[in-house]
């Protein structure tokens, strides 16, 4: 291959006593897809912040076209012809799609550049098929076209560079295959790609090449990911092998959650229309859809945080309808949030806190009032050592977290207590192979124990293996049930579109 | 050329090093101020240490100006720990006081007397208090404002108060009738000031911080300040928690306004807090909202109060120079906040 376009040589990257980056080399070459892989917390997004210039390197340096820089700012960055599409969006809401392209860049005499704006943005749209509409507001926007956005605000400031950090864990099946061969066509141009992700099937589809990062270290390279088998992936990942879990026959027994008839007004996204549904124990129940056609309402439904309209929910037999998150909490009902951050975790606080959050009022971390301070603290850190959860202590901010250690955090607190019905969504999003493995796993003792688990997700592979049977929701609305014997992806994506399926 | 990063990490001894230095630099900013005025900055300075800090006797009057801001400082400390922006701290101060006031004018034995001015105070502070806080949590009313406005109503309310039907008949001066001799607080060293309120205000920080720090409800506060998005689906009761804090910080306030009155003055007048309300912000922003830092902040700024006076009468500086230096302390630690999040980094000219 011709010359690298980047080259970072012996990055260290230190936070305290954690080093996230430890002599790290890493090079892409123009045109080249290059993937960035590595258990949670290995410290990929470090090593992309410090190319990006959020963070001022301990040692090491950056090359572009063989040309030592200094990027102290994302402003250098850009300059540099680098991008970067975070896993967190950057833009302004309520500005429209080529206003959000327009910030800071520079136009005629202090006037905004609107024609050769619209140009520009019609070009890139065309030649990578990353079409935008540009007058809408930026809150009006699917996630997966605030990602495009994203990648066509890089495009437009004149990147050679595009950093992707786990683009793919926010989109709907569907939407990946736009979004690669958006970035194959950018790559035939010439641009470099940095490509992060823990779905190893896309990587091998995408990259030409790897770099896996362990521990902070370069633990190996991939030079040809086509033809690597996942597993050996996983092992350079993780230093062993990871087997995936194997689903035993289940004896599912009575109901421990029914919904009946439950519907909603539409309040913020989707509303739900008759909702019937029922999981028994020793069951995994999935609903598989594509984000937006009202998963959010059902998790906040059940979870009590929404009253429905109409309808009837139960718990083990108990009308629950109207019921207090506390109170389903109290007869056993486990909860995972979707969106870890903002309805979560508290990032400013201890770890510990967010850890304990539900529980708090309860005997096990306070009494009359008074927190167990200990005792909290000792959940936390037997939870971090179950979880293997990687940060230096129960004290630590949470937000200092890696995203996949953050979920793993939000699955201990509920796990732990071992809660007769679970309600998770994308359990496993953000998570590397070996930590997706062992929720999977986690899931599989619960319902050998009798408990019943409703896993909302977009990945149909996963639903597949961990899952009895999968109900598909569309527009609010169950649309059909099936048993996973009898369920393919095929059947189940024709369902996701609003046809309806046999149970 | 100078750029701020993001600081990853925030060392522990920030918490102690921002606001000394918040308050060196202020001490520097308005020292320019002295000279312009034609003093000596070192001799204005001297004569402000020794009025406020300089003797036994000058140490216990900064003290009992120093305890109406404890109280306020940990209402607004305790607030915006949730997030709850009470701005209302001097209303709810005056409502306290013309509460108790009305107790303490009720001949009674004095014990009985100095606990109920406490109780009643307090709960007229969190009646008030109340407000901003139900109409934020029913309607969204911004707290800010509703909280901020209230504290004119408040004013004149008082004043409508000692100007109408509690007006000195034989005066005719607009106070309002002296609280009853038993009901005064008892004072703790002969010759001075020094009243039992001043040793309440030093024990409630302590108090108030293990309310925060060791108890559900603190935690709870502390939650629902964070994120309250995560605080309702971890099954906290967002809005109750707000009207708690809510009832909580006005009676801290409301048990400012008591101890100006039972301590201090034994009635109440038009001038009876000169701003301790917005002063407690001042407080409970230069403490970083931790109720230990409330008292050597407010006895900094009860100091600076003090002292502004006798420099005043002994090199001609006018005393309003006290608030000036209240404004750039409360500017000077905004700005020094932001190093809690940001650290300055040099840059070179590589780029
Ligand atoms: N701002 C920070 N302060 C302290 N520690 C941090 C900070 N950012 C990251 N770390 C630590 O550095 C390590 C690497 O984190 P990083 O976010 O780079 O991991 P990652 O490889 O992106 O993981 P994931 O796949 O879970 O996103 C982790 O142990 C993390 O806790
Ligand atoms: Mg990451």
């Amino acid at each position: 291959m011709s010359a690298p376009l980047i080259e970072m040589r012996g990055i260290t990257k230190s936070f305290g006593a954690v080093k996230a980056n430890e002599a790290v080399d890493l090079s892409v070459a123009p045109g080249e897809i290059l993937g960035l892989l590595g258990e949670n917390g290995a410290g990929k997004t470090t090593l992309m912040n410090v190319l990006f210039g959020a963070y001022a390197p301990d040692a090491g340096e950056i090359l572009i076209h063989g040309k030592p820089v200094r990027i102290t700012s994302s402003a250098d960055a850009l300059a540099a012809g680098i991008g970067m599409v975070h896993q967190h969006f950057h833009l302004a809401p309520r500005l429209t799609v080529l206003e959000n392209l327009l910030i800071g860049i520079p136009g005629k005499s202090g006037r905004i550049d609107r024609a050769g704006g619209l140009q520009r943005l019609a070009e890139i749209g065309r030649q990578h098929g990353l079409m935008l509409e540009p007058d809408l507001p930026v809150s009006s926007l699917s996630v997966g076209e605030q990602q495009r956005l994203e990648i066509v605000k890089a495009l437009f400031r004149g990147a050679r560079l595009l950093i992707l950090d786990e683009p793919t864990a926010v989109l709907a099946p569907s939407e990946v295959d736009g979004l690669f061969s958006a970035l194959r066509s950018m790559a035939a141009q010439g641009l470099g790609i940095i490509f992060i992700s823990h779905k190893l099937n896309e990587v091998r589809a995408l990259t030409h090449r790897c770099t896996v990062l362990r521990l902070g270290r370069v633990a190996g390279r991939v030079d040809d990911p086509a033809n690597t088998t996942s597993s050996a992936m996983a092992q350079l990942m993780c230093g062993h092998e990871i087997v995936p879990p194997a689903r035993g026959p289940s004896t599912p027994g009575e109901a421990v959650l029914t919904l009946d008839g439950i519907s909603t007004s539409k309040h913020s996204g989707t509303a739900l229309r008759g909702v019937s549904l029922a999981v028994r124990s020793g069951e995994i129940l999935g609903i598989a859809g594509v984000s937006g056609n009202g998963q959010r309402a059902l998790a906040e439904v059940i979870s009590g945080v929404r009253a429905p309209d109409t309808g009837r929910m139960t718990i083990s037999g108990q009308t629950v309808t109207r019921f207090s998150p506390r109170e389903v909490q109290a007869l056993g009902l486990g909860r995972i949030p979707e969106d870890r951050m903002t309805t979560g975790l508290v990032t400013n606080l201890p770890l510990a806190d967010s850890m304990v959050l539900p529980r708090i009022g309860t005997a096990a971390f306070s009494s009359r009032g008074l927190l167990k301070p200990d005792a909290i603290r000792a959940f936390a850190e037997a939870q971090i050592k179950a979880y293997d959860i990687r940060c230096p202590g129960p004290m630590t901010r949470a937000g200092a977290l890696s995203g996949g250690n953050l979920q793993k955090a939000l699955l201990a607190r509920e796990l732990a207590f071992d809660p007769k019905v679970l309600i998770v969504s994308q359990p496993t999003r953000g998570l590397d192979i070996g930590a997706a493995r062992f929720i999977h796993e986690k899931f599989l003792d619960m319902r050998a124990k009798g408990r019943g688990i409703i896993v909302i997700g977009e990945d149909l592979e996963e639903l597949l293996v961990l899952c009895d049977r999968i109900a598909v929701m569309y527009e609010g609305r169950i649309v059909g049930t099936l048993n996973s014997a009898d369920a393919t992806i095929a059947r189940l994506g024709l369902m996701m579109t609003g046809a309806e399926g046999h149970s | 050329m100078f750029r701020l990063e993001v600081r990853t990490s925030t060392p522990a001894w920030f918490n102690l090093a921002l606001p000394l230095l918040a308050v060196a630099a202020t001490l520097i900013l308005c020292s320019g101020l002295i000279a312009l005025a034609g003093a000596g900055v070192f001799e204005s300075y001297g004569v402000m240490f020794t009025a406020s800090l300089g003797d036994s006797y000058a140490i216990t009057e900064t003290l009992v100006r120093a305890a109406p801001m404890i109280f306020t400082g940990l209402a607004v400390a305790v607030a915006f720990r949730a997030k709850f922006w009470n701005i209302g701290g001097e209303g709810q101060l005056l409502a306290g006081a013309v509460a108790s006031c009305f107790v303490g004018a009720i001949p009674m034995p004095g014990a009985l007397a100095m606990l109920l001015m406490a109780v009643v105070g307090a709960a007229a502070g969190a009646a008030v208090a109340l407000v901003p806080a139900t109409l934020r949590v029913k309607f969204k009313v911004d707290d800010v404002v509703s909280s901020l406005l209230l504290n004119s109503v408040i004013y004149y309310a008082l004043m409508a108060l000692i100007e109408g039907p509690w007006k000195d008949s034989f005066s005719g001066y607009p106070i309002s009738p002296p609280i009853e001799d038993l009901a005064n607080f008892p004072v703790l060293i002969e010759g001075t000031r020094l009243h039992l309120g001043v040793v309440v205000a030093l024990l409630a920080a302590p108090l108030i911080w293990f309310l925060i720090a060791r108890t559900t409800l603190g935690f709870r506060i502390r939650v629902t300040g964070e994120n309250p998005e995560a605080a309702r689906y971890g099954g906290i009761h967002v809005e109750r928690v707000l009207i708690s804090t809510a009832l909580l910080s006005g009676a801290l306030a409301g048990l400012a306004g008591v101890g100006e009155v039972g301590g201090v003055h034994f009635q109440v007048m038009s001038d009876l807090s000169p701003g301790y309300g917005y002063s407690g912000i001042v407080v409970a922003m230069l403490a970083r909202l931790n109720p230990l830092g409330v008292v050597p902040a407010a006895i900094f700024l009860a100091a600076v109060m003090t002292g502004a006076e006798a420099m005043s009468r002994a090199t001609g500086v006018p005393a309003f120079l006290s608030d000036v230096i209240q404004g750039t302390a409360l500017l000077a630690m905004l700005v020094a906040l932001l190093f809690t999040a940001y650290r300055i980094r040099r840059v070179g000219a590589a780029s």
